[in-house]
């Protein structure tokens, strides 16, 4: 009952010119924030064509290299067949197992597919004999589709090219050997979990070094700052080092937890991860920076982490296959440290990777450090002015 | 005579504002110099760049000996800066607040300094009191404390005074006077006209020009004006009819009194003693005050410039 008076108190006490004049004065004042309002209207449409054009799970022209130890009108008609299917883009052929291993440890090649020698001749015996395809299974998802893609496609095209042969013998022509390398039981968590150390770095090192300087600026503190003989470049590493630390602490709790709870394979060397993580929270850092010199107050800088951080999570290859993506939206991607840092921390711990296998991807990481740390240094100077 | 501050022809320009407009500024070696102008004349602009943190569009001087363009990082070291909003760090306590600025400054005596002037400001007890708890005037004087710390040549202080109370006020500027006699120079921005008469040499700045600078007799004397004091108990209610009188330019209150100001001495004496005469006025011929003197200055600055 008494609630109910205290309802209808202040209830009467509204007034609609009042009412009126907060909305109008809150519109005014989000006219204002020209970037707030450009964050309203450019995320939906960001999303709109990341999920609408850019996603695809089930990606097609996936990059496959064949190793031929015999080559014969059979495995031309049955390479010819795979490009027919849309799956399988050939980036061509190589001559040893070494080399196919090591385009797959990198990451250049999905699939690659390996005909042996008496292959033509163990076909017209009947002898189905085997194709042996290896793939990179690190993410179960991307290989899914043209895997399933590649068993009805030997039978039906040797069975054009044998017509004496039918019917098909029980158990077709070929048999068709997949070894799903890396992840061989197409566990999602040993894809996931590694993928987001890099999703949970990039948030909280941009978001925290993000606020880092719009904070001294919002307080007035920055003025102070400039008028000691302190250098952009000491302030700006300078703020970097804690969040360093705690991006390491982060780290290595994820890692904990993928080895104890998850039971993510290790099998590369911890330090070289560790070396690969500093590269990444560097990377991210300066971004965070670089925002913080650039925004205007804490929004603004907040705003500007999710603007980075939604294209991080979609197009890098953490939430849906790298190359599933049209070209457009994997050229985004290869400019998102997060991709490359994806490639490295699955590399080492599922595929065992060395050093000898990072650099392709260590290198965009050091361009984009030195790009961004660039951009923050010509920003800093101008902050006063 | 050394000047610590010698500037000649500084201009600076935010987008299509031009915010100083050739500033020429000569403050000597151990004076307190006091700058003052309306809001938005241009006072904090000049004083950034003096300091290095703004970069001038054109112009040349020095400061401390040291090329105002080129040397920002020397002067920056033999400066304390105070800026006009208190701009230490809240969230860090008073002994910390000091020690980052004394490492900031690479100073090799760093504890017994940062000792020192806890001791000097009282505040050795509340060392571990977080900065952002203290009341107005504390901050003002910590503010002080840490813009000393390095021992700088130079001061330059941002209406250090505002929003701080008279007694408080009071022992600033004698802090002042103590730090001038020990030889550091002092640039002050003020509004308050108490203020501004405890500077030995002024300048006036308004919509980024240098209008006048002296000593307070001397710009006083350069405004060539002519004050009749008025009194009486309704002498407020005259301030219309005064303002109306040929030869009167501005009229001021002072509580029941009455300051009515002019160039043209004899012009404006015919008028007021017959206006006086008319109204039973008390009327009195009186020495323009600085303030007297500002009033003029602004409101020459704002027809010839606006």
């Amino acid at each position: 009952m008494k609630s109910a008076n205290i309802f209808i108190r202040h209830f009467r006490r509204l007034s609609w010119h009042r009412w009126l004049g907060i909305v109008i004065k809150e519109f005014i004042q989000l006219k204002r924030d020209r970037l707030t309002f450009g964050m309203i209207l450019g995320i939906p449409i960001i999303q709109l064509m990341i999920f609408g054009f850019a996603i695809n799970s089930d990606p097609k022209h996936l990059p496959t290299v064949v190793l031929l130890h015999e080559s014969s009108p059979f495995t031309r008609d049955y390479i010819a067949a795979m490009k027919n299917s849309g799956y399988f883009d050939l980036v061509g052929s190589v001559t040893t197992e070494r080399e196919a291993e090591e385009l797959l440890a990198r990451g250049e090649v999905q699939f690659v597919v390996t005909f042996p020698q008496d292959f033509q001749r163990a076909l017209i015996r009947g002898e189905h004999p085997a194709i042996l395809v290896q793939a990179d299974a690190t993410d179960p998802v991307a290989a899914g589709g043209a895997l399933s893609v590649l068993n009805r496609l030997g039978n039906e095209v040797f069975a054009a090219d044998l017509p004496g042969f039918h019917p098909p013998l029980p158990g077709g022509l070929i048999e068709l050997r997949v070894h799903k390398r890396y992840n061989p039981e197409g566990i999602t968590a040993y894809n996931i979990v590694p993928g987001l150390i890099g999703v949970i770095l990039t948030m909280t090192m941009v978001l925290m070094t993000g606020l880092a300087m719009t904070r001294e600026r919002e307080r007035g503190t920055f003025e102070n700052l400039l008028a000691t003989p302190a250098t952009p470049l000491e302030v700006m590493t300078g703020k970097i080092v804690p969040y360093i630390l705690i991006g390491l602490i982060q780290v290595t709790v994820i890692l904990l937890a993928a080895r104890w709870i998850f039971h993510v394979p290790m099998l590369g060397s911890l330090a070289l991860l560790y070396a690969v993580v500093l590269l990444f929270i560097c990377a991210n850092l300066t971004l965070g920076i670089t925002f913080s010199s650039i925004a205007q107050n804490q929004l603004q800088a907040m705003q500007m982490t999710f603007f980075f951080f939604l294209p991080s999570m979609l197009l890098s290859g953490f939430m849906f296959p790298f190359r599933g993506m049209p070209e457009w939206a994997q050229v985004i991607g290869n400019a998102l440290p997060l991709t490359h840092f994806l490639q490295l921390v699955r590399g080492i711990l599922l595929k065992g990777n060395g050093p000898e296998l990072l650099w392709s991807h260590t290198w965009p990481l050091f361009l984009f450090i030195a790009v961004v740390l660039g951009v923050g240094l010509k920003t800093f100077r101008r902050t006063l002015d | 005579m050394t000047f610590a501050i010698d500037v000649r022809g500084i201009n600076k320009h935010f987008g299509d504002k031009h915010v100083v407009k050739d500033l020429a500024l000569q403050v000597k070696q151990g004076e307190i110099f006091g700058f003052l102008g309306p809001n938005g004349s241009g006072k904090t602009t000049s004083i950034r760049m003096i300091c290095g943190l703004l970069t001038p569009d054109s112009g040349a001087g020095t400061c401390l000996g040291y090329d105002v363009l080129n040397d920002s990082v020397e002067i920056k070291k033999h400066v304390g800066y105070m800026t006009q909003k208190f701009s230490l760090w809240d969230d860090l306590t008073i002994a910390e607040n000091l020690d980052f600025v004394a490492r900031m400054f690479g100073m090799k005596d760093r504890k017994p300094a940062v000792a020192a002037a806890l001791e000097e400001l009282g505040l050795t007890a509340r060392r571990n009191q977080l900065a952002g708890t203290l009341s107005g005037g504390w901050k003002q004087r910590l503010a002080l404390a840490s813009c000393l710390l390095h021992r700088p040549k130079l001061l330059l202080l941002d209406e250090p005074t505002a929003g701080v109370d008279p007694k408080a006020r009071r022992d600033f500027w004698e802090e002042i006077h103590r730090l001038s006699a020990a030889g550091i120079t002092i640039l002050v921005s003020t509004h308050y006209m108490d203020e501004a008469e405890r500077c030995h040499r002024l300048a006036y700045i308004a919509y980024g020009n240098l209008l006048a600078s002296g000593t307070g007799s001397e710009i006083v004397a350069a405004q060539n004006l002519t004050t009749w004091i008025v009194t009486g108990l309704h002498a407020h209610r005259h301030v219309e009819g005064l303002r109306e009188l040929p030869g009167v330019e501005q009229v001021t209150t002072f509580g029941t009194t009455l300051h009515v100001s002019g160039n043209d001495a004899e012009l404006l004496g015919l008028a007021i003693e017959q206006y006086g005469r008319n109204h039973e006025l008390l009327i009195a011929r009186g020495a323009p005050s600085l303030e007297d003197a500002f009033i003029h200055l602004m409101r020459d600055a704002r027809d010839q410039f606006e």
